[in-house]
């Protein structure tokens, strides 16, 4: 009788929901009642001092944690040492210029590449990838940045591009690698990814910048930590899914371990590594803003200080300088990976090799030519252009026209949705809410997952955070809700159309990339300080993954079988709501599990409007430089997210079995 | 431009380094606020006039703490009384920071409402009128109290406390940055719309927008600490907030390593009124820092030449 019910599905979400319903409603009651306050507040004396533990380790590791003949903090400074190298060199390359002495006394032995050599070079690499179209776009995108006069704050950020990406690559190529061969290795790095991904940056930058010292250092770090993890997981996946006549044809040739892996095994796999390169460049931009904050200076550092001015244009200038950026290198190192090999040219030094004649030709007669014409060295100024009253005024005529209608939608929403779900799941006790999510995912992914999921919300619980994860889990399921309600129609419609699609996938890949704090100010003038401006701020951001997953799962849908579809006479619509998103629910789930992913990593950029979650934690920990307070509230956001996944994923493969793909 | 400059002054750089001295650079932090970079921009090119070698590190307003006990960074030019105290205090009890005086420079934080207001709360500034007016402040979430939109929970600032002290009929809302807080008020401003907020001087919001601060009772520590002080018997926080000084603060290391840049730093004296137009250059004339502060040195020659002389 029992496992009857509980095999019954509705029985058991049913009476799941209705019994949390209940408790989360009538928990005050109840606490009056039995006189328990411990029901609905965690007890004080019960909370684990973690958070000083944490910080106590943290002051041991730097001041006096040591090797034999060195302290920790020289081994960190060595290696802060070994990245800042050559990241002054190319600074110097792009920006400051070559000098010798310091200060004053420096004597300026040769300038910085001028604007018109930067150009050229990366014209060159672009036709050198592909052709001449992506030779013009990139170049295009370069010349925005002249033209809006930011050359040098872009050059600044291109640096710490050009560092951070080939670390995050290699390092996360070869992580991979070792995670491929040795399987307890991989079995320990998994969590260490997923940490790494879902620890919100802010937790862990008051550490960095002690271990790595002030400035542009320890933001690249930063950045490597947060950009690398999809490169581990691409390498593993993409050496797994190797076929193996490629690596029996391999063994037959005789090759040895080294050699099966460089030979064979790495370049038949560059195609799925390209994808981790294009997301370790994608994420290195999405920490501009947040590097900026720590030292990195550039782009980022524009965005913040002209928005800290309310110059609203320019902070969108400056963040779309970061979305061409993006552009340009993504699909720049794309033709790389898909370049396919040439033959060589015939003839003397310089018809051989026509881009890198050109290039080094550029390089040198802009040197001589900018000692006399400043033009050429430095883009004019007189010759920038700039949008920002443009923004401003139309900022200001949106704001004075329509700001009654947007009130009005704002209440309905709030009233009707917003503050019923954060009502239910404040309500929730915290002894039932470990409960109910440990019985979710028993229910969905097994005994284990259920162990996982109730030990994670006890850690959070037990850290005396349980009300704000709980604000946390509202803000973040409103949005994914609304996220899923506008994305999932976008994708189907950019998947049916491919015009359409262009431009949405396009616009997609801009609100990505575009700096959140670009589109955050405007919201809060708009919809005020609270939870609404924020919800607006993860949506925007959180919708991509949610688009381009039901877009690409219609796409992957089996021809075949859409052509039994078209045999048996279906209609279009019949086509789609029976055969093509059936089969693409398992690409529905995940992009799901991206949208959720992105709406937790979005927490914290919203509480610099001020929601009272868990972002709010880590910030607040930021901004004291309290480095245990970070990292508990940052690992209480990194939990949630764990749970989900797990969840999430075995719901995605219970669907895959029952589809049969 | 810029670069010529730098090599004119390069050739012509004949004071050479202070030679008992380091000629290591000495790293001056800057922050995201344009009085700030005006500050510490200001500092350096002085320090540089006088022969120093001078680094900008961009760092976090708390978080540079770290930093300038190692000796990472040197010279902080812009702790503030009002949002640094503990910081400062937590700093200076490792004996790795030492505080080298006032700027000269006067924190003000306090409600702040846009002269429009005036008319629709008739008793303003008397803090007494808002007992009565509440309501013209209200936003559909918070009627029928006024919303009154604070700082940063991390700025502190004891609103909730004064409003239940003071008997105010306000609900306070926190903004997460001051970036949000401006953004808000920008937008009312446009409609014309109720708002009363913190704001804070020296910043270009009080420059740019004609309205005045609320005034409380004044602030004492008594105030803060003892409930039957003030206008409330019962309940402490029943005034306004402390004013302060904004302070310069530097890594312990400096008075040795540069004693010279050490008297410089502490000779250093701006006034608000020099600081705020300098900041509406920069913020609301679109001027660049380095502009702004290269007029100024230039009209005030003799004043900071006179902290460079000993």
């Amino acid at each position: 009788m029992i496992a009857r019910a509980a095999r019954s599905g509705w029985l058991f979400w049913g009476s799941l929901f209705a019994a949390t319903w209940l408790l989360s409603t009538y928990s005050f009651q109840l606490y009056k009642a039995l006189d328990a306050r411990w029901i609905v507040r965690y007890p004080k004396a019960w909370e684990m001092p973690l958070e000083d533990h944490i910080s106590a380790f943290l002051d041991w590791l730097v001041e006096s944690a040591g090797f034999y003949f060195f302290s920790f903090r020289d081994l960190t400074r060595a290696i802060s040492a070994l990245i800042e190298a050559p990241y002054q060199v190319l600074r110097n390359l792009l920006v400051e210029g070559f000098s010798s002495g310091v200060g004053d006394a420096a004597v300026q032995i040769a300038p910085a590449l001028s604007w018109i050599a930067v150009i050229v070079t990366i014209m060159a690499i672009g036709h050198y990838a592909r052709d001449w179209f992506l030779s013009v776009l990139v170049g295009a995108c370069f010349l925005y940045l002249a033209v809006f006069g930011q050359w040098e704050s872009a050059m600044v950020t291109l640096a710490s591009v050009l560092i951070s990406v080939p670390i995050g690559v290699v390092g996360g190529l070869f992580l991979g690698i070792l995670a491929y061969r040795v399987s307890w290795f991989e079995r320990m790095l998994r969590p260490v990814l997923d940490l790494m991904q879902t620890v919100p940056v802010f937790a862990y930058l008051v550490p960095i910048l002690i271990l790595f010292g002030f400035g542009p250092v320890a933001a690249l770090v930063a950045t490597v930590i947060y950009a690398m993890p999809p490169m581990v997981r691409i390498t593993i996946v993409a050496l797994n899914s190797v076929p193996t006549e490629v690596i029996e044809a391999g063994r037959m040739a005789g090759c040895r371990n080294r050699q099966m892996m460089w030979k064979v095994l790495v370049p038949s796999a560059v195609p799925t590594l390209m994808v981790g390169v294009n997301q370790v460049i994608m994420l290195t931009l999405n920490m501009v803003i947040i590097a900026s904050m720590i030292g990195a200076g550039g782009l980022g550092f524009d965005v913040l200080s002209s928005l800290r001015r309310l110059d609203i244009g320019g902070g969108i200038e400056a963040g779309l300088g970061i979305v061409v950026m993006a552009i340009a290198l993504d699909r720049a190192s794309q033709a790389f990976a898909e370049r396919s090999a040439r033959h060589p040219l015939d003839g003397n030094l310089l018809q051989r090799h026509p881009w890198s004649g050109t290039v080094f030709l550029v390089i040198a007669s802009t040197l001589i030519l900018g000692q006399f014409v400043p033009a050429v060295q430095t883009y004019p100024d007189t010759l920038t252009i700039t949008t920002g009253p443009f923004w401003s005024n139309t900022m200001e005529w949106i704001n004075v026209n329509f700001f009654d209608t947007f009130e009005a939608i704002k209440t309905v929403i709030l009233q009707w949705l917003l503050l019923p779900v954060k009502k239910f799941f404040a309500g929730i006790p915290w002894a039932w809410g470990i409960i109910a999510t440990a019985l979710i995912a028993w229910r969905v992914g097994g005994w284990k997952i259920g162990l996982l999921a109730a030990l994670l919300m006890t850690f959070i619980a037990a850290s005396g955070l349980w009300p704000k994860a709980m604000v946390t889990i509202y803000l973040c399921g409103v949005s994914v809700l609304i996220a899923t309600i506008i994305g999932i129609p976008l994708g189907i419609w950019a998947a049916e159309s491919p015009r359409a699609g262009r431009v949405i996938l396009g616009l997609m890949d801009t609100l990505q990339t575009l700096p959140s704090f670009v589109y955050l100010i405007p919201v809060v003038m708009l919809f005020r300080v609270g939870d609404f401006s924020a919800m607006i701020a993860v949506i925007l951001y959180a919708l991509a993954p949610a688009v381009r997953y039901a877009a690409h799962g219609l796409k992957e849908v089996p021809p075949p079988l859409i052509e039994a579809g078209l045999m048996s006479g279906c209609t279009k619509r019949q086509l789609l709501w029976r055969i093509k998103l059936p089969l693409a629910t398992p690409h529905l789930f995940l992009g799901l599990n991206q949208t959720i992913m992105l709406a937790l990593s979005m927490l914290v950029i919203t509480a610099l409007v001020g929601t009272r979650d868990l972002g709010q934690e880590v910030y607040i920990a930021l901004t004291k430089a309290n480095a245990g307070q970070g990292i508990v509230a940052g690992l209480s956001v990194a939990f949630i997210a764990i749970i989900t996944d797990r969840i999430i994923n075995a719901l995605a493969a219970g669907q895959r079995e029952r589809l049969g793909v | 431009m810029k670069r010529v400059s730098l090599a004119l002054s390069a050739m012509l750089a004949v004071t050479p380094a202070l030679a008992a001295e380091s000629s290591d650079p000495i790293k001056l932090t800057l922050h995201d606020w344009s009085g700030q970079l005006i500050t510490t921009k200001l500092m350096g090119e002085i320090l540089k006039e006088a022969g120093y070698n001078v680094e900008y590190v961009q760092a976090d307003y708390i978080a540079q703490f770290a930093g300038l006990k190692t000796g990472d960074l040197h010279v902080a030019m812009e702790i503030w009384e009002t949002t640094g105290r503990e910081a400062m205090d937590e700093a200076f009890a490792t004996g790795n920071v030492v505080n080298l005086g006032e700027t000269g420079l006067q924190a003000i934080e306090e409600w702040w409402y846009p002269a429009y207001m005036k008319e629709r709360c008739p008793g303003l500034p008397n803090w007494e009128a808002l007992k009565d007016c509440a309501e013209e402040f209200s936003t559909p979430e918070t009627a029928p109290f006024g919303r009154y939109l604070g700082g940063p929970v991390t700025w502190g600032g004891f609103d909730e406390e004064r409003v239940e002290a003071l008997g105010l009929d306000f609900e306070v809302v926190h903004a997460g940055t001051d970036a949000a807080l401006f953004a808000e008020l920008e937008a009312a401003y446009q409609r014309q719309d109720p708002i009363i907020l913190w704001v804070y001087a020296p910043h270009w919001a009080p420059a740019k927008y004609d309205g005045e601060f609320v005034e409380f009772p004044p602030f004492s520590p008594e105030c803060y600490a003892d409930p039957s002080v003030g206008v409330n018997p019962d309940a402490a926080y029943d005034c306004g907030k402390p004013r302060g000084p904004i302070w310069k603060v530097s890594w312990a290391g400096v008075g040795d390593k540069w004693p010279g840049a050490k008297k410089a730093i502490e000779n250093f004296d701006l006034s608000n009124a020099d600081y705020g137009a300098m900041v509406t250059e920069v913020d609301l004339n679109g001027k660049s820092v380095e502009d702004t502060v290269a007029a100024w040195m230039a009209d005030n020659k003799d004043t900071w030449s006179g902290w460079i002389a000993k």
